[in-house]
């Protein structure tokens, strides 16, 4: 493979405390020197003048569907779809058919990744068996495999006991347990957000306190039992405060939030639009207001997309018959950039902070940095380039996305996978 | 989306004018209904489909006899609850009835939007019959003719709807609809079946149906269904009927004059004692005979949008 030199962008690499012009030569799949002035060599050089040069960004959270619901998305089509929106990682997690409680599933996802994947892909194994919250799933197995955290995602731990052991079990292996906080019952059939919009469309409510109990209960067990739970796509202000406390008094808590839950609220559902439909669902304004503050101010660790693919004829139903989710991979970085960003949210060393290295800290992969000798994933923004969110030129199998037609400033322009470039967006 | 839309599915999307417009076309229709020969040719050749996906034979009379008198022809089109995906999806079901090129679909389903997923579908003007929790608009406008019919007016009257609010789209609607006539709406509930957020419509809510009825010109029940009482949203009918029963000592409250209204099916000895639903001030049966006379208005003042469209 051949060198390869990214000259004169602005470089951006938060866990080495870098924020300036500089060079960044890759060589072998690796990160080989980040400076001022880097002789080219026989490197092929890309000028990325005006662009951000960043460690490749990670989505921590998404469904690629395969095995078993490749008619949503698959392994091939979510990683490409990924690589062109500028993502050189994902993790995925273990909704599938079958799902992945097993060595021999994640080993399948594993290798699908290796012959088929566009980007690296990180299995989440379930924390119980069969997702059915019951006992506790192989871990072991699995995290030789290469699982890099646990969840029940899809569903929550609703056992509370079971919750404890995972906390528990888990750190033998050091991974998270990642948790989809909400509390079935108190949800008990809810299609959106309680609250005036769902009154107003006579739909039934998923109350905020369903997720705010299961949070806290949460932070009680990893605090009890020293274990490392991550709050997945968390979408209250209630949430994000209780998070906020636990970690000034130091429990391993981490958490993630998603574009659509900082960039929309339950208005957005419209007249039954159900590509507004997701769990958990928008909430208020106040919410999201609340969100965008724990971005600001460090409570929010990462932002992830939980891209869900569904196929158009399972969300062309009457809304309350509609799958939950939404596709988020296109979308995610320039929603943030504009709206965190652009809006004065958030520094740049933030953004990338959110997409890079934390996600990589939380799932324990040696990535979102580059430090020469880590693995040469790159992703190079465009601070100022227009995307239109189009469903017709989506790279992912669906087109579930609320945010058709939107205009956003800033995006990702190239994406560079172990120094070979996987997306160019001029080509 | 008003009228002008061609379709008529909620009192949400319209203003006061066309809500005027509809009373006062209802009127003149009213006439017709006490002559000898009750047929207009007014809808003579234009099809109308009533696609009842929930039972309900008192809606469906109605508007069955709404389109009789305006020498509709009419076919009813009944389907079981093809709810979460079993058996023909609702977008299939679309496109048969369009295949049949229908001018009108009067739609009842229990799913809340189904009625604006069949007008985003299709070329028929959508009439809701009531979808789900959401709303039942014609249900509101023969409501508020009623009430015309007694008070002479809307406007500043208190209005006070005791019962199931939380599952009823005859409550959503009147609530839109009253409020948007300068009526103060009064919506009383046990807090178990008050939906959140309630206020933000313009009306007063209250767990105390006393107050409720408190110098209200016009009370309205809801019917209350038994599996509430299962799912735990009140403990016993007993209770319920105690605590939030119409009655005529509860009934004292309200002005001297006050009206009583309810929606029907009624559960007598539940949210209404049976004196009181068959007393002097009872509007009940008033109520559904207005309600052929507010559907041929519909009816005729969406032909009306059809053919300024077409
Ligand atoms: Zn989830």
């Amino acid at each position: 493979m051949k060198q390869l030199l990214l000259k004169n962008g602005r470089v951006i690499d938060p866990a080495n405390g870098i924020d300036g012009q500089a060079d960044v030569l890759l060589e072998k799949g690796k990160v080989q020197k980040v400076g001022a002035r880097i002789s080219p060599g026989g490197a092929d050089v890309i000028d990325c003048k005006g662009l951000l040069v960043c460690p490749g960004f990670i989505d921590m959270h998404v469904h690629l569907r395969e095995p078993g619901q490749e008619w949503k998305e698959t392994i091939e089509t979510g990683t490409r779809c990924a690589a062109h929106s500028g993502f050189t990682a994902v993790a995925c997690m273990p909704n599938t058919t079958p799902v992945n409680d097993s060595r021999s599933v994640t080993e399948l996802i594993v290798n699908a990744a290796r012959e088929r994947g566009m980007v690296r892909v990180h299995p989440i194994g379930a924390v119980s068996k069969g997702q059915k919250g019951e006992e506790l799933a192989e871990m072991s197995d699995m995290v030789d495999a290469g699982a890099v955290a646990f969840s029940d995602d899809g569903h929550p731990v609703r056992s509370s006991l079971l919750m404890r052991k995972a906390l528990e079990y888990s750190q033998i292996f050091g991974v998270p347990v990642i948790d989809h906080c909400e509390d079935r019952e108190l949800v008990d059939g809810g299609v959106m957000n309680e609250g005036d919009v769902s009154t107003r469309l006579g739909l039934k409510g998923w109350p905020s306190v369903a997720e705010d109990i299961l949070v806290q209960r949460d932070i009680l067990l990893a605090e009890y039992t020293g274990g490392h739970v991550h709050i997945a796509h968390m979408s209250t202000g209630k949430a994000a405060e209780f998070v906020r406390r636990a970690k000034k008094q130091k429990v391993k808590v981490t958490c993630e939030v998603t574009p659509h839950h900082f960039a929309l609220t339950d208005e957005a559902v419209g007249e039954f639009d159900t590509d507004a439909k997701m769990n958990p669902p928008l909430r208020s304004e106040a919410d999201r207001k609340a969100l965008i503050k724990a971005i600001a101010d460090g409570t929010i660790d990462a932002i992830a997309t939980d891209h869900a693919p569904h196929h158009p004829d399972e969300k062309c139903v009457e809304f309350a018959c509609a799958p939950f989710g939404i596709i988020g991979l296109e979308t995610a970085i320039p929603l943030s950039i504009d709206l965190l960003v652009h809006a004065g949210v958030i520094s740049w060393d933030r953004l990338v902070e959110l997409f890079t290295v934390n996600p990589a800290r939380i799932l324990g992969i040696e990535a979102g940095t580059l430090t020469p000798g880590v693995a040469a994933d790159v992703t190079v923004i465009d601070p100022d380039r227009e995307f239109v969110v189009d469903k017709s030129t989506t790279e992912s199998k669906s087109v579930n996305t609320p945010f058709h037609g939107w205009k956003l400033r800033g995006c990702s322009v190239l994406t560079i996978v172990g120094g070979r470039i996987v997306h160019n967006r001029d080509e | 989306m008003s009228l002008s839309s061609g379709h008529l599915l909620g009192i949400a999307n319209l203003d006061a004018e066309e809500i005027v417009r509809i009373l006062d076309t209802a009127e003149t229709f009213a006439e017709i209904s006490t002559r000898e020969i009750k047929k207009v040719p007014t809808l003579r050749g234009r099809t109308v489909v009533n696609f009842f996906v929930e039972p309900s034979t008192r809606t469906r009379s109605s508007f069955e006899l709404a389109e009789k008198r305006l020498s509709a022809d009419s076919l009813n089109f009944s389907a079981s609850s093809s709810s979460f995906s079993k058996g023909e999806s609702l977008l299939d079901t679309a496109r048969t009835l369009e295949a049949m090129a229908p001018d009108f679909i009067v739609m009842r389903h229990s799913q809340p939007g189904a009625p604006h997923f069949l007008a985003r579908h299709g070329q028929a003007s959508i009439i809701n019959a009531g979808d789900g929790p959401h709303e039942h608009p014609t249900q509101a406008l023969l409501d508020a003719y009623t009430i015309r019919q007694h008070k002479g007016k809307i406007d500043g009257l208190r209005v006070a709807i005791v019962g199931d609010v939380r599952h009823s789209r005859v409550a959503l609607s009147n609530i839109h609809l009253l409020t948007k006539l300068g009526a103060t709406v009064v919506a009383c509930s046990p807090p178990t079946m008050l939906p959140r957020g309630l206020e933000t419509l313009g009306c007063e809510v209250t767990h105390r149906p006393d107050e409720a009825l408190e110098g209200a010109d016009v009370v309205m029940g809801l019917r209350v269904q038994l599996e509430r009482m299962t799912s735990g949203f009140f403990p016993s009918l007993r209770e319920y009927a105690r605590l939030y029963g119409i009655n005529r000592e509860r009934l004292r409250r309200a002005k001297s004059d006050a009206i009583v209204m309810h929606p029907g099916p009624m559960n007598r000895g539940v949210e209404i004692a049976g004196d009181v639903a068959d007393g002097e001030r009872s509007v009940i049966l008033e109520q559904v005979t207005n309600g052929v006379a507010v559907r041929m208005a519909v009816l005729y003042l969406l032909a009306g949008e059809r053919d300024k469209a077409a």
